[in-house]
């Protein structure tokens, strides 16, 4: 769980969405830094759905509607508040994603890079361990091999922030 | 008793044959683990979705839980598996 935000730097904005869509990531991009001029780094990242050696039909998202848009936003705040952050965009889809498609999309606003790369980093990390989402596989063949288990991993990578 | 509505996801989800229920819950039902504990007892599919306490996830009104910690005046609880998004 991402460690509670504070108050919020005063002209932070923050974007979440969940959505069965695609997203325009060059779009996305603009919309933070549209307007501004207190930007000096961007740092964007992308995650998409791998074909998994030539197996995969498609991945099946579902989520928890409500907690999922609640819980990335928390982690977004949390971020802002902790790299100081000038803005943070984080969109992810649900529903079933084909391979080479677009999953999910986290974007990072600061002064400087290094606030930029560590806040992206740190809404993934989190977004991967508590966000409400789950994989499921459907394989070329027509079976479902199933729900996608959590990786130790992840869990790793999340701790290295706290 | 108390109502209150439980939700579930993914494999909890499919393994219990539900995605949300009404159930009224018994007052020896403190935490997120009394009440996984009380779930199994329910039934084969609900013993069978729960049997590993330990990976299971719980959110009080959408919020994430230890299984230690109270469920207090709960209107909704959610069980899931370990997230695997982004």
């Amino acid at each position: 769980m991402a460690p509670a935000p504070s108050p919020l730097t005063a002209r932070a904005s923050i974007t979440v969405r969940v959505q069965p869509g695609d997203f325009d990531t060059a779009a996305e991009i603009d919309a933070l830094s549209a307007g501004r001029t207190d930007i000096g780094a961007v740092v964007t990242f992308s995650g998409l759905c791998r074909e998994e050696k030539g197996q995969l039909a498609a991945l099946e998202l579902e989520h928890y509607p409500g907690m999922a848009e609640a819980e990335i936003r928390r982690i977004c705040e949390t971020a802002v508040a902790r790299f100081d952050l000038q803005g943070a965009t984080a969109i992810h889809r649900f529903g079933r994603i084909a391979p080479g498609d677009r999953i999910v999309l986290v974007i990072a606003a600061s002064t400087h890079r290094q606030a930029a790369f560590d806040g992206a980093s740190f809404i993934m990390d989190y977004l991967k361990t508590a966000a409400p989402f789950w994989k499921k596989e459907h394989l070329k063949d027509g079976t479902a091999r199933g729900w996608v288990s959590a990786k130790d991993t992840d869990d790793t990578a999340r701790d290295r922030w706290s | 008793m108390r109502e209150v509505r439980l939700v579930y996801f993914a494999w909890v989800r499919e393994r219990i044959g539900l995605s949300d229920e009404i159930v009224s819950l018994p007052e020896a039902v403190v935490t997120a683990g009394d009440l996984i504990t009380w779930l199994k007892g329910r039934g084969e599919d609900y013993a069978a979705a729960l049997e590993h306490e330990n990976v299971i996830r719980v959110a009080v009104d959408q919020d994430h839980v230890e299984h230690d910690e109270p469920l207090g005046s709960a209107r909704e609880i959610a069980l899931f598996p370990p997230m695997t998004g982004g």
